[in-house]
């Protein structure tokens, strides 16, 4: 009896304690962010000079995209630099509490970088500023070229300490690059950070390319060329650059996205008016066919276990979502929601299926039960689809068009990003029109 | 019979086309039920004969003005053995991509299949799908997506 009194009491004790850390509540849309500081990385006087970086203000440039990152969030609120107390040198070795709470902050981060035989070395703080202490202190060494991700890795390491979950600023995304008008756009293949930093081109724009893809690792990614003005879904290694057509199918291949275990591609496969789903394993290169209805089968993406395929067919008559085994048994139709849906999409944490609904006109991106249960409307806009999951299932990145006047003026596609609380929602800068985006997994895991 | 049928059809939406040119103005006319009936985007393959049908929205039925089209194609195309083509289906701005490239495969497949059942052998005939990616009028209104939503027979050779 006393023994079980003893534990409850330590229980309560530790409880209590827990609740004296800092937190940040995203089950719902955060109205009141968590005020952080973020003090600049302090660089270290003996720090070499590194070809094609300012290393004297290295420390700042991190902190920036730090901020930016958590400013992304709409979870945090980083304050201005000109009200800091403390020198960021003398912050990292032991903050004074007191001073940082005096202007607001309920969070510090602190730093400091050596660059020193081409090597860039890392560290930093977290300072929980409520409940006096340290909350994380982790260090790195890396390439001097590196230090975006540096700033995107240590923003993933608070992010987790802070609201328990894993964090996803250190990815990218994968676009179509649009330019031109509307009836003649050139597109290419592009890759960028996360934050649209970064960005490359993949393709010259020569022929037109749409819906590319990432594999698990992010080495490859599928999408849909018309190389010869054959459509078809080719594969890329994103390193090499070395690109091959998927299977030998006498017509055209499109909607590729890869099996969570990244050893198969799922795809639609048209022949004579009709659209299947279709895998083809890459290593042994066998071709199964999944669903064989004389309706349109397309937009196939796997649940992260493997086990089930949700995609989009009409044989209802309109465009609606359906759940399969993999196999392709057990279609069942999940949505019944006045409007047509469209772009299944399984969130990472397999919980919620992400979509594109269109209805009276108006199209809208959100997210149901993979049940089809729960349906929730996260935005609404003239023409906007093609969710894709940040790898943590917090956040969806989309594009949206405009509408366009009678000789095409106007229009523009542009990235977004929203919250699957549906709050937060944010345009993506990017150095050019962009469409059909794809986010990566964590490239640290 | 069919044709006798398909003859009735016609004459009943060039009628409908008459009624709503005569009491409305604008261009609102060259649209019937959803599906366009006008010229203004249309070229020929050759004096008279059409190059474009057109389709209701999310739909890849050709319509009794649409096979009157294919039929003077079909008839040229056999006065014209040497002549292949390509059918291209698309849709217009207003359906999701994936589903749009499904969708101009559908149209174009049904155009392929009327203008085989016409005599053209289908080896004269291949089909591509651009899905919403080529309009041909690039305003955001119902009369540009009604010209969008197209197939579009074009010589090879």
């Amino acid at each position: 009896m006393r023994k079980i009194a003893l534990i409850i009491l330590l229980k309560l004790f530790y409880i209590s304690n827990a609740y004296g850390l800092i937190e940040v509540d995203i089950t719902r849309g955060n109205l009141d962010p968590l005020p952080i500081a973020v003090s600049p990385l302090h660089v270290d006087i003996k720090s070499d000079k590194f070809e094609g970086l300012k290393v004297k203000s290295l420390g700042s440039d991190i902190s920036s995209v730090i901020e930016k990152n958590f400013k992304s969030t709409g979870l945090f609120n980083p304050l201005k630099k000109d009200a800091f107390v403390q020198k960021p040198d003398i912050a990292h070795i032991k903050p004074r509490f007191e001073d940082w709470r005096l202007i607001k902050a309920q969070a510090l981060v602190t730093g400091k970088i050596l660059v020193k035989d081409s090597k860039l070395k890392v560290e930093f703080r977290l300072w929980d500023l409520t409940a006096s202490k340290e909350m994380i202190a982790l260090a790195f060494t890396t390439t001097p070229s590196n230090w975006r991700r540096v700033a995107h890795i240590i923003s993933d390491k608070i992010y987790e300490r802070l609201t328990g979950e894993n964090g996803y600023f250190d990815t990218r995304i994968i676009y179509v690059s649009e330019e031109g008008p509307k009836d003649q756009r050139v597109k290419k293949l592009a890759i960028m950070d996360q934050d649209g930093a970064n960005t490359k081109y993949l393709t010259l724009g020569n022929e037109l390319v749409l819906t590319p893809r990432f594999n698990p690792t992010n080495q490859m990614v599928t999408y849909l060329s018309y190389f010869r003005n054959l459509p078809r879904v080719y594969l890329l290694d994103i390193e090499t650059g070395s690109q091959e057509v998927v299977g030998n199918f006498p017509g055209m291949t499109f909607a590729p996205r890869f099996s969570p275990d990244g050893k198969k591609i799922i795809m639609s496969f048209a022949q004579d008016g009709n659209s299947d789903i279709y895998t083809m394993d890459l290593e042994t290169r066998v071709v199964e066919r999944i669903t064989e209805h004389s309706a349109i089968d397309t937009s196939p993406s796997y649940s992260p276990d493997g086990k089930y395929i949700c995609f989009n067919s009409d044989r209802s008559g309109l465009q609606q979502i359906y759940v399969m085994k993999s196999d392709g048994s057990n279609v069942k139709r999940i949505t019944f929601g006045k409007g047509i849906y469209g772009t299944p999409v399984w969130s990472p944490r397999g919980d919620l299926i992400a979509f594109t609904k269109v209805r009276k006109g108006r199209f809208y991106i959100g997210v149901m039960r993979s049940d089809g249960t729960g349906e929730r409307l996260l935005t609404e806009n003239f023409y906007q689809e093609a969710p894709s999951w940040s790898p943590n299932g917090r956040v969806l990145v989309f594009y949206r068009e405009t509408k366009s006047g009678p000789k095409g003026e106007g229009f523009t596609a542009k990235l977004w990003s929203i919250d699957i609380t549906g709050y937060n929602e944010r345009k993506i800068s990017t150095e050019t029109d962009a469409s059909d985006p794809s986010w990566s997994s964590l490239l640290t895991k | 019979m069919n044709f006798y049928k398909s003859l009735k059809n016609t004459f009943l939406i060039l009628a409908a086309a008459l009624i709503l040119s005569a009491c409305s103005t604008g261009k609102k006319a060259d649209v019937s039920g959803d599906v366009y009936t006008g010229t203004d985007t249309v070229e020929y393959l050759a004096t008279g004969v059409k190059d474009r049908v057109f389709f209701a929205t999310n739909k890849s039925s050709l319509t009794s003005l649409s096979r009157e089209t294919l039929r003077k194609q079909a008839t040229y195309l056999r006065k014209n053995k040497n002549l292949n083509v390509v059918v291209e289906g698309h849709a217009d701005e207003r359906g999701t991509r994936e589903y749009n490239l499904a969708l101009g495969e559908r149209r174009a497949n049904a155009v392929k299949d009327y203008l085989m059942t016409y005599g053209i052998s289908g080896k004269r005939i291949s089909v591509i799908s651009y899905g919403k990616e080529k309009p041909v009028n690039t305003e955001s209104s119902p009369l540009a997506w009604s010209q969008n939503r197209r197939s579009v027979t074009v010589k090879v050779n």
